[in-house]
């Protein structure tokens, strides 16, 4: 993979003042057209996950049914995680656009944006916001309707089905998967759930063309990414860069001189140590070989000072606590892991049960229901595999 | 038209109908793949992932029995990536519970202690998180205990109160480490809108949810020589007990339950069969008496449709949930109550014994009817009536406790007095057992001829079909019930509790006009009831069904009318259905109560 | 009619009876009352027609929602999870602590201010952070943290 220097950009954050002209062009644009464009960018789901954002769309456009949705999930939850935030604040009209866009290529009337509880405090501006682009869509005779959920305080609930399941009224536990939201999302009909980056992404693919977008970005980790940088650094914030970089190009640009370890993708992600900086780059393809790491573009970074035991016991109280708690490897191992490096730690139980723990952990990953379950190990072990001696003395 | 999909399941080559999943085309071809969470009458929720099997080529294992077939899929069930995982879950699961196994109700009768033998654990698991757990005190009421240190929350109790019951007394509450299943703000389950159906008890997997037992009271009133002991069977009682020796289901073992009740030290066995066809004999009296009222004293303010009372889950349910309806609800007690009612004055009399020495125990196939016994109307006789409540799984295991070979117990009678029965008190224990038994005497009773179907097999009313619809016109009556010549006696019957709330819900909308309504709160009525043995599943439920009407069959009285121990008790001491004695001693009041 | 049955009559009206409503309503009670009793969620589950144990249910998965004991008027939210750690979250708690003299997890007694831990804010970049009912509060000191619950004291006084 040919790694690309880091360079700053301002394709998301850019207030161009041209939603209505936009919104028209899409609006007289075919689907197919809109559909073709989106996979030829190569855009990627910007929550983490990196579901390329065309298909999607495309298989939930071939569903038949009178209804379908098309939900914004701005669950942004995730230890060390704000871009989506900043977006919503800064350029909200991209966000809209971007679902209006879905909607007509879908054939939804509704859609709705899944707030996080914490961001309540952004609801007004974000509702005055959406009026104003309601009547830009009534100008078009387009009829589409944007609303607002709010979610209480439950990280699980970034989850898709989770959220789902929320919006219905019901505790957001991750339902089994196939169904698929494609098939079955909301209310169990055809559903686009879709990041709020990646909705803004959309917007810049409409302006500017597919060409400006696939040209940034490598290989199959097409154009920026916002990236949410915080920890040990002079300055933290928000920055929007190309992917493809490498962690050690990061380190030195967002680095305080003396970074021992990087947390790429938040709580859930992965734990890079100073020696793996050099060869780590950020992006989607080799998802999980331990050279190329997806990301939903958290970023925080721990110094020399900082004891990682400490930083895994923070991520594991958090999944504790976070845990839906219906599936068993979830809700038990969660517990299990956070008892056992405390045990470990205490010297109530022998340094091999890390062992033990690093092999529970994997269990976790290929048995639990969704996600969460899944990704505690890759915190867990990279933490504990690269920094053993901290666990244990 | 299905469309085919086909699949390797452990090298075995198998074609299934498109949707079905791993765990059922594993189990076509006769490969056990270990569940918990997974029961066949309740919806999937695949999150004890007990059941995981690999994928060749994919990374992460599938739950078999949420994930369907798909077009060329090779599945391994017992790889070591699997055998690992699973054990690895079964350890957590233990971890979390409190695996006092000695001492628990389920002891041998455990899916988590099985499935565990299955595997060997020694001391290198994980660490007990049983003392970091805080949890609360068992949760009693008269009919069920809970115990949160035994759960594993694999929410079969949860699926089955909401799936099949409708009534949600149990949810699932908080989340992550502190998720745990729970009632409304956790109280008590006697507090709650729980129906004591007990079918919660019938899918838990462990020792979590089990009924409370009375079986020491028991053994203690037997072994007191001053008492008098007296014990009635329910009708599906009979036809389940063979299952707790290894009989298969539907196996009739009456003879053998008789036996073996004398053999554990009873002093009188009887039947709730009996009492079922005296409820017949009040309860047709009552329909009678509130059609006359309407249809010829024009009293607007009579009731319509009158619903059965015998089961004490869907009672409850009314109180809860339809208070507004209680004088619908048939005032006739349940055969357990009237014979409870009896067996301390009329057969105390007959008998020449003093009431306060009688013990009166019952075998029910049902938890609810433990609750029952424990109201405080039920004081009929002035003693409790029915004193101590055992299920079915009880009595088995007192049984067994006994050293007595069940299998090998020649066939014996019941006592006299209260112990005979017709057919028709039999399909009591039967979903249209009530309705059918009913329709045999109230339209003799009538017009004088027998009920107009083949060998007073009244079909309609029978199967396992969730609600059921039957009329029966009545022509040329008796001269006394001239007001209802050609009336269309329109009727009803459902069994599970979510039917019977569809079937009020339309009461309440108006949308039906029954005159008579049978409710069973349990899946397939009281053969599917919360005290019989586990497992259970539609299967099991129908071989019960088709047994209970096979030893109707077999009964040369088929009428509760024609039982002589009825005429007798009429004759000798109630006088007639709704006289005054059968007010005292037969018939009940109802109490609203909460939503909660 | 009580209060609570009042409150929830009208939400129900505002929002519709149907369970997809259950969580606004719940949030609503929330901003009001500050705790949501078990009179407030017989109500809901009687104009929703579901079970009372199901809204029990719902209500206690979201850490948002409190089912025990009334919370203040104003709820301090501390975001405790890693970089908020790492900014010093437990220098701000224990000022918090020192002024209103209580634990997380308590409430004064004259009920006006509840100390609460809370899982990440998305205030990563200006930790520590926390939020005062809606409102976020951010690169917090033990002195500016002073300010700020300074003036909630100052309001309530003139409010009085």
């Amino acid at each position: 993979m040919a790694t690309k220097h880091l360079m700053r950009l301002d394709l998301i954050f850019k207030n161009e003042r041209d939603t209505a002209d936009i919104l028209k062009k899409v609006m007289t644009k075919s689907n197919n057209d809109i559909i073709n464009e989106l996979i030829s960018s190569g855009l990627k789901g910007r929550g983490g996950a990196g579901f390329p954002t065309g298909l999607k769309w495309k298989l939930t456009a071939d569903e038949v049914s009178d209804e379908k949705y098309i939900i914004c999930n701005a669950d942004e939850g995730e230890p060390g995680t704000f871009k989506d935030r900043e977006i919503l604040v800064r350029v909200p009209d991209k966000v809209w656009t971007g679902m209006a866009a879905c909607a007509k290529i879908i054939g939804a009337k509704e859609g709705f944006i899944y707030l996080r509880g914490e961001y309540d405090f952004l609801k007004k501006e974000l509702l005055k916001s959406i009026d104003e682009f309601h009547l830009l869509l009534d100008e078009l005779n387009f009829p589409f309707r944007i609303n607002i959920f709010s979610g209480s305080g439950a990280y699980i609930c970034g989850e898709e089905s989770a959220l789902f399941e929320s919006m219905q009224g019901d505790r957001g536990e991750p339902r089994n998967k196939p169904p698929f939201p494609t098939q079955k999302g909301y209310r169990n009909k055809p559903t686009v759930i879709n990041n709020v980056e990646t909705l803004a992404h959309t917007y810049s693919i409409f302006k500017y063309g597919v060409d400006i977008f696939r040209d940034l970005g490598v290989q199959d980790s097409r154009g920026s990414k916002v990236f949410s940088v915080s920890g040990d650094t002079p300055i933290p914030g928000i920055y929007e860069l190309e992917f493809g970089m490498t962690l050690q190009r990061f380190v030195e640009d967002f680095g305080d001189g003396d970074a021992k370890a990087v947390q790429v993708g938040g709580a859930s992600g992965f734990c890079v140590p100073r020696k793996k900086f050099e060869k780590t780059i950020i992006g989607y393809q080799g998802k999980l070989t331990g050279t190329s790491l997806p990301t939903g573009g958290s970023m925080m970074i721990f110094n020399s000072s900082r004891s990682m035991y400490n930083v895994l016991h923070n991520y594991l109280e958090f999944f504790v606590e976070e845990s839906c708690g219906q599936c068993t490897p979830c809700r038990v191992g969660t517990q299990q892991l956070l008892l056992g490096i405390e045990k470990v730690k205490r010297g109530e139980l022998p340094s091999g049960y890390l062992d033990k723990l690093l092999d529970l952990a994997e269990t976790m990953r290929i048995t639990a229901k969704c996600g969460l379950g899944q990704s505690v190990a890759n915190s867990f072990s990279s933490i504990v595999e690269n920094f053993k001696e901290e666990m244990i003395y | 038209m299905t469309t085919k999909v086909n699949c390797k399941i452990d090298n075995i080559s198998v074609s299934v109908e498109q949707g079905t999943t791993i765990l059922e085309a594993a189990k076509k071809i006769n490969i056990k793949v270990p569940t918990l969470c997974y029961h066949e009458d309740l919806c999937v929720a695949g999150n004890c992932r007990v059941c995981i099997v690999e994928q060749v080529g994919t990374d992460r294992l599938l739950p078999s029995c949420a994930t369907p077939v798909a077009e060329g899929m090779e599945i391994i069930t017992n790889s070591l990536r699997v055998r690992n995982a699973r054990k690895r879950i079964i350890e957590l699961l233990i971890s979390e519970h409190n695996a006092d196994c000695t001492k628990c109700f389920k002891n041998t009768k455990c899916e988590l202690q099985s499935l565990a033998s299955e595997y060997i654990f020694n001391d290198e698991g994980f660490i007990n998180l049983v003392p970091y757990k805080n949890y609360k005190e068992v949760h009693l009421s008269p009919s069920i205990s809970k115990d949160d240190s035994k759960c594993i929350r694999c929410q079969r109790c949860v699926r089955t109160c909401s799936e099949l019951q409708d009534i949600s007394a149990l949810t699932v509450a908080y989340k992550g480490a502190n998720m745990k299943i729970s009632t409304f703000f956790e109280k008590p389950m006697y507090e709650v809108v729980c129906t004591n159906c007990g079918q919660c008890v019938n899918r838990c997997p462990t020792g979590a949810l089990v009924e409370r037992s009375y079986i020491d009271q028991v053994w203690d009133a037997i072994y007191d020589s001053k008492k008098h002991v007296v014990v009635q069977t329910a009708p599906a009682v009979r036809i389940a007990l063979g299952e707790s020796f290894g009989l298969p289901p539907g196996a009739i073992v009456t003879g053998q339950m008789v036996a073996a009740l004398k053999r554990l030290g009873f002093d009188s066995v009887l039947d709730t069969d009996f009492s079922a066809d005296l409820t017949i004999m009040e309860e047709g009296a009552e329909l009678l008496n509130r059609l006359r009222m309407s249809l010829k004293e024009n009293d607007t303010t009579v009731r319509f449709p009158m619903a059965t009372s015998c089961s004490p889950g869907w009672v409850k349910f009314m109180e809860h949930a339809y208070p507004e309806y209680l004088d619908n609800l048939s005032s006739a007690k349940s055969p357990q109550q009237m014979f409870g009612a009896l067996a301390k004055t009329y057969y105390a009399r007959k008998r020449n014994i003093d009431p306060k020495n009688i013990v009166s125990v019952s075998v029910m196939p049902c938890t609810a009817k433990k609750y029952e016994a424990n109201r405080p109307e039920m004081h009929a006789s002035g003693y409790k009536d029915v004193d101590y409540v055992v299920t079915t799984r009880e009595l088995a295991m007192m049984i067994k406790q006994a050293g007595i070979d069940f299998l090998a117990l020649p066939e014996d009678d019941y006592d006299s007095l209260m112990g005979e029965s017709s057919g028709a008190g039999v399909i009591f224990g039967a979903t249209g057992g009530v309705m059918e038994a009913a329709l045999r005497t109230v339209y003799e009773l009538v017009t004088g001829r027998e009920v107009p179907f083949e060998h007073l097999n009244i079909l309609p009313v029978r199967g396992m079909e969730s609600v059921k619809e039957a009329s029966i016109v009545i022509n040329n009556p008796l001269p006394e019930w001239d007001f209802l010549d050609g009336v269309e006696l329109k009727t009803c019957v459902a069994h599970g509790l979510s039917n019977a709330k569809m079937i009020m819900e339309k009461v309440k909308r108006g949308e039906v006009n029954y005159h008579f309504i049978e409710v069973m709160a349990c899946p397939g009525g009281c053969i599917g009831g919360g005290g019989q043995p586990i497992p259970t599943n539609y299967v099991i439920r129908k071989k019960r069904t088709d047994a209970i009407y096979s030893e109707d069959e077999g009964k040369p009285i088929r009428k509760s009318h024609e039982n002589p121990e009825i005429k007798m008790v009429y004759d000798d001491f109630l006088k007639e259905p709704l006289g005054h004695k059968s007010h005292k001693l037969l018939h009940t009041h109802y109490t609203p109560r909460n939503r909660y | 009619m009580s209060d609570v049955k009042q409150i929830v009559h009208n939400l129900t009206n505002q929002y519709g009876k149907s369970v997809e409503s259950l969580l606004p309503i719940l949030q609503n009670i929330m901003e009001i009352n500050h705790v949501i009793t078990e009179e407030a969620m017989i109500e809901v589950a009687r104009e929703l027609d579901i079970s009372a144990a199901e809204v029990f249910g719902t209500a206690t998965f979201y850490s948002f929602l409190n089912t025990s004991k009334p919370y203040g008027k104003y709820i301090i939210r501390v975001c405790k999870t890693i970089t908020c750690m790492m900014h010093g979250k437990n220098q701000i708690i224990e000022e918090i602590e020192l002024m209103l003299k209580i634990k997380p997890g308590e409430t004064t007694h004259d009920r006006l201010f509840t100390l609460l831990e809370t899982n990440c804010l998305g205030q990563c970049h200006q930790g520590p952070a926390m939020l005062i009912n809606d409102t976020p509060y951010t690169q917090l000191t033990p002195s500016k943290v002073r300010d700020i619950i300074n003036s909630y004291l100052v309001l309530e006084v003139s409010n009085y």
